[in-house]
């Protein structure tokens, strides 16, 4: 008797086990007059600072898009999951935002290879995922098949375009002609951008003297750095993450490497400064998708905005965060739906649509068509230089 | 003995009951894709922190490098799969054994070491694996290896998960596991007695070790990649928690802090500014009032609640 009662209390504390699960698996049905859109983004981890931007740039968007509403009044929401700056977590996050809220389509995750990890969800479920950031060219085509990733989109040029950009740059207006190259090793998209800035900066008749790279959270770059300084470069290229790059422009003075560095959109943050030291900076330049000295009309009423709400200057994370909320919005428009397959064909067709980085359109491979910019750090602040055309 | 022949099939037999119940659920679509994948993200969880609690809780070695073993498995069972196009059952026996060749190695010379000098050692190596991993063009670099099937299936990780926690709960039960046991309590007093103390260390190293490989494998066959960026030391610290949460050398702990910190972690996923500070304040709070875990070092059993008999999944 005593042998049954505790088969049936095991088998009691298993069926109430699974019942407390089944009472999270209800999903909550979207209420009607809302709209809801997710954001994948890095709220915690190593890119935090990647994600919170992109929350602040969605939520303004959402301001000006929720004045009018869409579909005839309904408001747009935003539901953010933190993906942790890590695509396993993104895969989760992705995975809840649209089983469990429910999203029409979602922004983000800004880092490439949770981009990429997180599209096998949103494709299977037929949801839009745009990715403000993510350069890496895989993360809207397949390179398995070649073919176009139906349902991700990004709203920032590819890694190619940004290595070539700095090299004709670096070569034709500033006519640099030695140039040495510090890779971060951890990421691809450090390598990409290295990549193509060597085979187009040799292609200009200048040569690389050295190669070196670096492991992403190393925080001593002085004997790399020295070995640098021995052969001599009128220029370095390092295209990393602000983190580590604050302490090989602060370590690089400090040696009195006092030559030109540049680099990549990675280097966008108002860390940078903190990091690098203001009088580090000066002489270091890299491109970018977005200036906030850019004077479109409405790139100046978003950065005055931005600063009004959020205190701060509004970084390239910020602004394709925004301009992806308003293509998303489009999307809903034209599709007059909010079913996320609908919505996602009306947004492979959106065109001219203008943001705070430029016009917005995109080619078959879900690349945005659009130019790029080249900053130049003056006393700790980001100048706009240039506007460089594709 | 017969005692405990029957205790062990009334747990198989209330496995087989929750394993229908949660599958039932999964197929009707009670239980929906978010909370199928944290189920799934547990079961791993569990298989990882039990494993540990065998080198950490039960031989009393303080390993963290566990994440590194993982992403062993992950590869090794990815490379398989994907590169050379051979099943995935394949892939789970070939990661399991390689994740333990891999801590056979490396137990051999660090084993020899104790306590924090050990904890350092195993950083490292955890580290290091994931460094050389990160600089392997073959298996994709920085980028990670893409484009895994998904292969693991909720009935996959379940029956590997009671098949890991059957195993270690008879291997405790075992002569080497007491001997194990005896090096926990004291190495000294256990060398005298004649235990090859080395031997039942590296056993125990290896045993852990090519359980997180399987874990691995599973866990890069359900996330469709395997990345250097999800095997660093902070996952190795996650499966630490768990174990130390649960209380280092009860198993029914460790099962209990992987499920606990799983599921918070799902939970304030709507609240990412407040996740690391609930987090963290829930860890000081039972360090402060219970700096041995959830449940010490015994099990738990419906004992506990004065109910005889005992139950856990």
């Amino acid at each position: 008797m005593k042998r049954v009662n505790k088969l049936l209390s095991v088998l009691t504390a298993g069926v109430l086990f699974a019942g407390a699960l089944a009472g999270c698996g209800g999903s909550k049905e979207a209420k009607s007059d809302v709209i809801k859109i997710g954001g994948n983004l890095e709220m915690t981890g190593g890119s935090a600072s990647f994600g919170i931007s992109s929350k602040n740039g969605i939520e303004l968007a959402l301001k000006t898009v929720n004045q009018k509403g869409v579909l005839g009044g309904k408001k747009v929401e935003l539901v953010v999951a933190d993906n942790k700056s890590e695509a396993s977590e993104a895969l989760n996050s992705m995975q809840k935002l649209i089983s469990q809220d429910k999203v029409v389509a979602v922004i983000g995750p800004n880092l490439s290879s949770a981009a990429i990890a997180s599209s096998a969800i949103n494709n299977a479920a037929k949801v839009t995922a745009i990715t403000p950031m993510g350069t890496n060219p895989d993360v809207t085509v397949n390179p398995e098949n070649g073919k176009t990733r139906e349902y991700n989109f990004r709203a920032c040029f590819i890694d190619p375009f940004q290595g070539t950009v700095m090299a004709n740059f670096a070569a034709k207006e500033m006519g640099f002609k030695r140039a040495a190259i510090m890779i971060d090793n951890t990421s691809d998209y450090s390598k990409g951008l290295a990549t193509f800035f060597k085979e187009n900066f040799l292609k200009n008749g200048c040569e690389v003297v050295a190669e070196e790279a670096y492991l992403q959270k190393d925080t001593d770059f002085k004997s790399t750095l020295t070995k640098i300084k021995a052969v001599n470069p009128d220029f370095i290229y390092v295209p990393g993450y602000y983190q580590e790059v604050g302490l090989i422009i602060k370590q690089a003075r400090e040696i009195g490497l006092e030559v030109a560095i540049a680099g990549g959109d990675g280097w966008d943050s108002a860390k940078l400064p903190e990091i690098a030291g203001k009088e580090a900076l000066n002489g270091t330049f890299f491109s970018s998708l977005y200036s906030p000295d850019d004077t479109s009309e409405l790139n100046k009423n978003f950065v005055a905005e931005y600063q009004k709400t959020y205190n701060a200057k509004p970084d390239v994370f910020a602004a394709l965060a925004h301009d992806a909320t308003l293509v998303i919005a489009k999307g809903i428009e034209d599709s007059q739906s909010a079913e996320p397959a609908k919505v996602a064909a009306a947004i492979a067709k959106v065109k001219d649509l203008n943001g705070v980085s430029g016009a917005i359109a995109f080619d078959d491979k879900h690349n945005p068509i659009k130019s790029a910019v080249i900053i130049e750090h003056i006393d700790g602040k980001q100048t706009f230089k240039t506007k460089i055309n594709p | 003995m017969n005692r405990v022949r029957k205790f062990d099939l009334s747990v198989l037999a209330a496995s087989i009951a929750i394993f229908a119940a949660l599958q039932g659920m999964i197929f009707t679509g009670i239980i929906g894709p978010f909370w199928e994948l944290n189920i799934i993200l547990i079961c791993i969880n569990i298989i990882l922190a039990v494993s540990l609690n065998l080198i950490n809780g039960y031989t009393g070695q303080f390993s963290i490098g566990h994440a590194g073993f993982m992403a062993v498995g992950a590869y090794t069972s990815a490379v398989i799969t994907v590169k050379l196009g051979l099943p995935y059952e394949l892939g789970l026996v070939v990661a399991t054994i390689s994740a333990g060749f891999l801590g056979f190695l490396i137990g051999l010379p660090t084993l020899r070491l104790n306590g924090d000098y050990l904890a350092i050692a195993t950083l490292g190596l955890g580290e290091i694996i994931r460094i050389c991993i990160l600089n392997i063009d073959y298996v994709g670099g920085a980028s990670g290896l893409m484009g895994i099937p998904r292969l693991t299936t909720f009935a996959y990780v379940f029956w590997i998960m009671i098949g890991v926690i059957f195993f270690i709960k008879n291997f405790k039960n075992s002569a080497p596991g007491r001997c194990c046991l005896a090096i926990r309590e004291n190495e000294i007093a256990a060398d005298t007695m004649g235990i090859n103390t080395t031997k039942y260390k590296v056993l125990a190293f290896t045993l852990g070790a090519s359980f997180a490989g399987t874990a691995g494998a599973l866990f890069s066959h359900y996330f469709f990649l395997a990345h250097p960026a999800s095997f660093t030391f902070m996952r190795s610290f996650d499966i630490l928690t768990m174990v130390v949460l649960g209380g280092l050398g009860s198993m029914t702990g460790s099962i209990t802090g992987a499920i606990l910190l799983t599921f918070i972690s799902a939970f304030l996923s709507d609240f990412p500014e407040w996740r690391m500070i609930i987090y963290s304040v829930t860890m000081i709070i039972l360090m402060l009032y219970r700096p041995q875990g959830l449940f010490g070092n015994k099990e738990l059993s419906l004992k506990m609640f004065g109910l005889g008999g005992k139950g856990n999944g």
